[in-house]
């Protein structure tokens, strides 16, 4: 007998994580329901406006659409892994699976390809919505570098995640640090407010330390109408590259199948054991 | 041909000696029973075998190859029950067993494994709404779904309710009845008693005793004599020997009589009993269960642990 291909092996570990993704309420509210009312209220809110950035005026949905897309994309990788792949390990759901004979690299992209069909979706809805509820405009020359961008950044950040979930030990501190991380970060990198030319200087500078600037800048830009298409930065591409491989080394030297021994925090069915 | 062959495995955590010098084989088609207290090393063994821990020294060989490098082969071939594993309570009976299946080259298909393991009527049950009992079956069933030819049990029974235990002995009992090799670790003995071919008793990380239970039962050779004194009756008056203990309870005196030579003891005691009137009660004569032989060899319970057994 033959081993099932691995192509097939995946494509069920995708489906069975989606599935169970679906049948999560908290984690379909936090990932995609969450993004898609800070839109409507966005909208609802500032859609007539104009912001100002870099000293050009642009409708603020155009500037809305392009940054929750992008958090709801960095929700979908980063969040979401660090939430689940730990819950998956205190309940023994990591274990079992390594006393199986699916390889170790099809398990995880189970998790990793979910994650990235999860934030491909989260993005098609945020940018859907505004097409066609708040006549947003999406210029075809500038997609290619949108989407360049976008698999860059949700590798790097699903990376990220992969890398909290094997660092941090118990579940309960992986989803706290995944979430004390990403929110601050989000508000210094334009996602819910401008930090243009007025915004304290250091304020740019923290935030470009960090992944999520560069990655949420890229994708506002490809719906700023006032940026020339192709609208490529290849530096802020390779720099997010970057922290996508500093997180894929610290997630292969940190995955671990079991709980750290000194604690776990979640429902495990632990009996008495030795 | 053994299935299992195991020679000087060593496991040590720090200056912790977990596993010490630990020899046994187990033969295709039995099925072999590790017992001890919590702390023996049972669970630091089948985790070696099964590849989930590295050993520090020794040979371990499982199906002909080395766990700690067999890999995808060999865990095609074994099937694990876990002492503590989960599954995702999200998905159903069904969608579990097929999920888990199709790792394997050869599986079986989720109406064979519900019918081993008695889940009929929960296949399209989430597994969130299985009881501790059903979701147990649900682990022993993802033991089996790929037709192994070696299965691992860890502790299969812990935390059962008595009528639990014999439904779960019965599943497993037909499982080995397919011809499967079945190591399982247990600190109750009438489950070993009941399912184990050949039981290896281990104590700080050391093999003390090793065989058939009805082996290891009559190597201890004492037979246990007891009834109940008469008041007022002098042990002596009756030819009690003096190695006799006594228990009271109730108001009544129960005499315990530990002998090799039982049939003259019993002579003796009933001879004078009679001959002086005296009518005995609740005389019991009582081979060793492999309990006595197993607090022989293993020792007491280690401190604050509740009798389990």
């Amino acid at each position: 007998m033959s081993w099932p291909s691995t192509l097939s092996l995946l494509a069920r570990q995708i489906r069975y994580q989606m599935l169970v993704f679906w049948r999560t309420p908290v984690a379909l509210f936090f990932t995609l329901a969450l993004p898609l009312f800070i839109l409507l209220l966005m909208s609802a809110l500032f859609g007539d406006t104009t912001v100002t950035v870099n000293g050009s005026e642009w409708p603020a949905r155009q500037f809305f659409t392009g940054g929750l897309a992008a958090f709801t994309a960095v929700s979908a990788t980063y969040t979401n892994l660090a939430n689940v792949v730990p819950i998956r390990r205190e309940e023994g759901i990591l274990k079992r699976w390594r006393s199986t004979p699916l390889p170790t690299p099809i398990y995880i992209g189970g998790f990793v390809g979910s994650a990235l069909v999860l934030a491909f979706l989260g993005a098609v809805l945020m940018i859907g919505v505004g097409v066609v509820f708040y006549d947003l405009q999406v210029e075809a020359a500038k997609m290619p570098g949108a989407i360049l961008m976008f698999v860059v950044g949700v590798s790097a950040f699903a990376a990220l995640g992969m890398a909290v979930a094997g660092m941090v030990p118990t579940a309960s501190s992986a989803a706290a640090v995944a979430n004390a991380t990403i929110l601050p970060l989000a508000f210094i990198s334009n996602v819910f407010i401008v930090s243009g030319d007025d915004a304290p200087g250091w304020m740019t500078t923290v935030g470009n330390l960090f992944p999520l600037r560069p990655f949420v800048l890229s994708i506002q830009d490809s719906f700023n109408p006032f940026v020339e298409a192709p609208a490529i930065d290849w530096a802020r591409i390779g720099f997010v590259a970057l922290w996508g491989l500093v997180g894929l080394a610290l997630a292969v030297k940190f995955f671990s199948w079991e709980p750290h021994p000194s604690g776990t925090t979640t429902r495990r069915r632990r009996r008495s054991g030795d | 041909m053994s299935a299992i062959r195991i020679s000087g495995l060593r496991k040590t955590y720090g200056d912790n000696v977990a596993v010490d010098d630990l020899s046994f084989e187990v033969a295709e088609g039995e099925v072999y029973g590790l017992l001890g207290h919590n702390g023996a090393g049972k669970s630091t063994t089948i985790e070696i075998m099964e590849g989930h821990r590295e050993r520090t020294g020794g040979e371990v060989s499982v199906l002909g190859l080395d766990p700690a490098d067999g890999g995808r082969e060999l865990r095609d071939r074994i099937g694990i029950v876990l002492q503590t594993s989960g599954t995702d309570v999200e998905l159903t009976v069904r969608e579990t067993i097929e999920l888990y299946g199709s790792a394997y080259r050869r599986r079986r298909t989720v109406d064979e494994v519900v019918d081993l393991v008695g889940l009929e009527e929960k296949v399209d049950a989430r597994v969130a709404s299985l009881s501790g009992g059903q979701k147990r079956r649900l682990d022993l069933g993802l033991g089996i779904v790929g037709y192994p030819e070696l299965l691992f049990l860890d502790e299969p029974t812990t935390g059962f309710d008595p009528a639990a235990r014999r439904r779960s002995w019965e599943m497993i009992q037909g499982l080995c009845s397919l011809g499967t090799t079945v190591v399982l670790t247990t600190h109750y003995l009438d489950e070993a008693e009941q399912l184990a071919d050949r039981v290896g008793v281990m104590a700080r990380g050391k093999m003390v005793a090793e065989g058939t239970p009805a082996e290891l039962m009559s190597a201890s050779p004492t037979t246990t004599i007891s009834f109940e004194l008469p008041h007022e009756v002098d042990p002596d008056a009756l030819l009690v020997p003096a190695t006799a203990t006594y228990e009271q309870s109730g108001g009544a005196t129960t005499c315990l009589i530990e002998t090799t030579e039982p049939t003259r003891v019993l002579a003796e005691v009933m001879g004078a009993a009679s001959s002086r009137g005296y009518e005995l009660t609740g005389i019991s004569v009582r081979r060793p269960s492999l309990e006595d032989v197993f607090l022989g060899l293993a020792g007491e319970r280690p401190e604050g642990e509740e009798a389990s057994a």
